[in-house]
């Protein structure tokens, strides 16, 4: 435990992410088998323990500490899990030896749900302030130290000569400790044998089309194709050597989200992987991002929810058929074969996603501004932009340059005011980094604000201490980790926030939901009076928003 | 301020009184540590929210005299008086004496006893680690004790120096072609990293931001031995697997790019924080602090065996409801300026703005 405590609190630490990778890859090669790939399985998210749960160490550390005291403390440091860390107060008596990590993993998963806060209280009065960070920060399954799965992936391809999409392959049929492939990356052992006919393949991501590519780019080398709002999805299909059928659909990092749409994965019968965009669709029309939304995230889904919000691919791209591997074929190729698979499969919930006539740049301009007067259906409102792709480009995982590029349509823009303010998380958890935004309406005593949104992200790390001081210094209520601040006609912060779309909404009280919100700038410059109205957010609302939503 | 705006009813309140300036003693006609220039001032010790230029009279240690000169000038005040410590004199109606805090050189505690035989004792700034750069905190027995809490919350607990200094030292034996750049307040913190890192057996030369060479100097005229010191000068990449102090401020700064590559570390309570480390960009923090953590600060309290205790400077709430729970009248002073300011002598980066808003004192 102290081994993987001390790596955590140097990736806590370590900006450089080549730093990260040495520190990650030093540990892999001079831990021991099974604590290295149960780091791995950690750092990739792939550890969970049922019964330490955030509630749980809380009561753990209310039988210790004055909950008063606690409070503030929490407050001020922001995390939970380095809050009971570092209050944890001595324990009286004999010193106990530290645990390792094999003991923690396999002890707590064996551990009913009544023995395992005495389990975890044993181990806090062993370990030190990092080591009690450590654990809580393993066993409540948030390591946040700046590491995602892939760069811990990388970590391991870099103790050999692998690379890390070498290990993506394999990696859906693999499970910890992984003592396969470490042996395999580090040349000692073959090529675990995965057994898995559905691997995920590593998806092709766009660069953003900026202005200078279009002096330079010819667009009779690309295809072109509406960018559509739901999430990047892959639907691999196939059958084991023991003939039964596999399916599984990945998101666009490899997640396996079979288990939030089995309506559409159980209707999937052929043998290929599809690349394509989840969607919502209602009698032939594309629903908006919120109907999709209530989809996400679950690991069960009721039957009304799967009747009444049913999901559909529409596909771009094929990367396997009948066992083949189809990737290394230009995309000329690949489309060819895909409009012909999708002609004879004739499924009900997979439809081509179509192209758009690309003649030049002056054509895909208007195209990208009025998606409504190129494209025949109704379902334009659910088009983000285009994208291009290189016509003869084959399908190479990650971002290769100049292949494929994401063209989106601009960003909506609203002058709306700062009204609540919520610590944030990890590095910004002691700042006030999540904000809740209004804009003015008519209310029953005038003009008042009411919220639309939030927003966590878009502004510099200035910007962050100097709206923190604001909220610090203008805080009129406060809520748990919430305060309420000052909004006043006179007196308050204007925040330009751009955002990607509108849906109407029943949960928020101004009826309507931003889709991506972010803080695009500050105006201190300007008075909350001058920010927006409510009327300006409501004519962007598609006209039929309504009848998406339940 | 709702508490500390009325001072009526309290035995504390008979002697000293809230004024903008700050504590107030009428008896005695003195302010103690004032945020703005006054008649008469009696000053703890030198860091800038507390020792500042402008007032008419000033009573402090002769280290805090040198130190204030140091920095403010010769003139930094119209008449000066060193208190020799340990030794009571008469001001006004009341008896005055100063004694070791323990902070940084020269740092004291003040006593005020009354004619009526109330004992009232102002902290300053105060630690009770080990300090091989000044005199240890003394404990003083008093009715009314004004206490510093600037980390008064029980998730500061400081680890042993050593420990601390080990990580430094295991740093540059593991990156030993990097600066290791460490980031220090110019006045205690610097000397006492330097001290401590000697006390280990560290023996190269120490390199120094042009900001810390003064005090420095200063501190090894008063027999403080620092060992080798050579200040950066137009020295870079040759620095590479040495140590150099420099002002937390300029960890961010142009000047720091010079190292190409080096190892960030922040001498800061602060740093316990991983939040707090993170945005004053430490790589390596070191929880090395001149203040009394959460322990301390309540032994402290219950050493004293004072009735009363009014907390000042930084987490007031936390030291407050828990002087309560052990039956002693105490209340937070909410006074303002005290870490304000930041250190004048360093540039009070965006960190110590960010601490300042959240109501917490900036000094290390
Ligand atoms: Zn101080
Ligand atoms: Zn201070």
């Amino acid at each position: 435990m102290q081994r993987f405590a001390a790596l955590l609190d140097r990736l806590s630490f370590e900006p450089r992410r080549s730093a990260k990778l040495a520190l990650m890859t030093d540990y892999f090669r001079s831990e021991t088998d099974p604590a290295r790939g149960l780091a791995l399985a950690a750092l990739t998210g792939g550890l969970s323990f049922r019964h330490a749960k955030p509630a749980m160490l809380r009561a753990l550390v209310a039988e210790r500490v004055d909950p008063h005291l606690f409070e503030l403390s929490y407050d001020f440091v922001g995390d939970l899990s380095e809050t009971i860390a570092l209050i944890w107060p001595a324990a009286a008596g004999e010193e106990t030896a530290a645990p390792d990590l094999p003991e923690v993993v396999e002890r707590l998963q064996q551990a009913g749900r009544g023995e395992a806060p005495g389990m975890i209280a044993g181990w806090l009065d062993a370990l030190d302030e990092t080591g009690r960070w450590a654990l809580l920060k393993l066993v409540t399954g948030g390591l946040r130290v700046g590491v995602s799965a892939r760069l811990a992936k990388t970590a391991v391809a870099a103790l050999g000569s692998l690379q890390p999409d070498d290990i993506e392959q394999v990696w859906h049929g693999l499970s910890p400790p992984y003592y396969g492939l470490f042996a395999w990356a580090l040349g000692e052992g073959e090529q675990p044998q995965t057994d898995d006919p559905v691997p995920f393949r590593p998806a092709m991501l766009a660069h953003p089309l900026e202005a200078r590519d279009m002096e330079v780019l010819d667009t009779a080398d690309f295809a072109a194709e509406w960018k559509w709002d739901g999430i990047r999805v892959q639907a691999a299909v196939s059958a084991g050597r023991d003939g039964r059928l596999r399916r599984r659909l990945y998101s666009r990092t490899g997640d396996d989200i079979s288990g939030a749409f089995p309506d559409l994965v159980e209707t999937l019968d052929f043998d290929a992987a599809l690349d394509g965009e989840l969607l919502v669709v209602i009698d032939g029309k594309v629903q908006s991002f919120n109907a999709l939304q209530q989809r996400l995230n679950r690991k069960t889904v009721p039957a009304k929810m799967m009747r009444e919000l049913p999901a559909a691919i529409r596909a771009y791209d094929l990367l396997a058929l009948g066992g083949e591997d189809l990737r290394e074929r230009p995309f000329r190729e690949r489309r060819a074969m895909l409009e012909e698979f999708l002609k004879q499969l004739d499924h009900p919930r997979i439809d081509l996603s179509p192209l758009v006539p690309s003649p030049d740049w002056a054509a895909l301009t208007r195209a990208r501004e009025a998606p409504a007067d190129h494209h025949e259906g109704e379902d334009a409102a659910a088009i983000e932009g285009l994208m291009l792709k290189r016509w003869d480009a084959p399908y190479v995982s990650g971002r290769p340059k100049g292949q494929w590029y994401k063209w989106k349509r601009d960003p909506f823009r609203v002058d709306a005011v700062l009204m609540y303010a919520q610590r944030g998380h990890g590095k910004r958890s002691s700042y006030y980094s999540d904000y809740t935004f209004g804009v003015w309406r008519e209310g029953e005593e005038g003009a008042e604000l009411v919220p639309v949104g939030k927003a966590y992200f878009g502004f510099t790390d200035e910007e962050l201490l100097e709206i923190d001081r604001f909220v610090r210094q203008n805080t009129i209520n406060r809520f748990g980790p919430v305060r309420e601040v000052r909004h006043e006609p006179q007196t308050g912060l204007v925040i330009e926030v751009a955002f990607e779309g509108l849906n109407r909404s029943t949960r928020h009280k101004s009826g309507v939901a931003m889709r991506f919100p972010r803080v695009a700038r500050l105006r201190w410059d300007k008075p909350p009076a001058e920010a927006d109205r409510i009327e300006a957010l409501l004519a962007l609302l598609p006209q039929d928003e309504a009848t998406a939503i339940r | 301020m709702r508490e500390a705006s009325s001072s009526a009813g309290t035995t504390g309140g008979d002697v000293l009184t809230l004024t903008a300036e700050g504590l107030y003693c009428p008896a005695g006609g003195f302010h103690i540590d004032p945020v703005r220039p006054v008649e008469r001032a009696l000053v703890t010790h030198g860091h800038a929210d507390h020792a500042r230029p402008g007032n008419g009279a000033v009573m402090a240690s002769r280290e805090t005299l040198d130190i204030m000169a140091i920095r403010y000038g010769e003139d930094f005040t119209g008449t000066r008086q060193e208190a020799v410590p340990g030794e009571a004199i008469r001001i006004g109606d009341v008896s005055v004496s100063f004694h070791p805090a323990g902070h940084v050189l020269g740092s004291m505690q003040v006593k005020i006893e009354t004619a009526k035989g109330t004992r009232v004792v102002v902290s300053g700034d105060y630690k009770r680690q080990a300090d091989p750069t000044c005199a240890p905190f003394e404990p003083l027995a008093c009715d009314v004790f004004v206490t510093e809490a600037t980390f008064g919350l029980p998730v500061f607990r400081h680890p042993p120096v050593a420990e601390e200094i080990g990580k430094l030292l295991k740093s540059l034996s593991l990156f030993d072609g990097r600066t290791h750049l460490v980031g220090a307040y110019s006045l205690g913190k610097a000397q006492r990293v330097i001290a401590e890192l000697r006390a280990a057996g560290y023996e190269r030369t120490i390199y120094l931001h042009g900001a810390l060479e003064r005090l420095c100097s200063y501190y090894q005229a008063q027999g403080i031995d620092l060992g080798t010191l050579e200040p950066v000068g137009r020295r870079a990449k040759e620095l590479a697997g040495e140590i150099v102090l420099c002002p937390p401020g300029q960890l961010a700064d142009r000047w720091a790019r010079r190292f190409g590559d080096p190892v960030t570390a922040v001498a800061s309570g602060w740093v316990r924080v991983r939040a707090r480390a993170r945005q004053r960009g430490a790589e390596l923090p070191l929880v090395i602090s001149d203040h009394a953590d959460w322990d301390d600060l309540r032994e402290t309290v219950a050493e004293t065996g004072a009735g009363e205790i009014w907390v000042t400077h930084g987490a007031e709430e936390a030291l407050v409801h828990w002087c309560r729970q052990q039956g002693l009248a105490a209340r937070p002073l909410n006074l303002i300026g005290y870490g304000d300011e930041g250190d004048a002598a360093e540039p009070a980066g965006n960190v110590e703005a960010a601490d300042r808003a959240a109501g917490i004192g900036s000094t290390t």
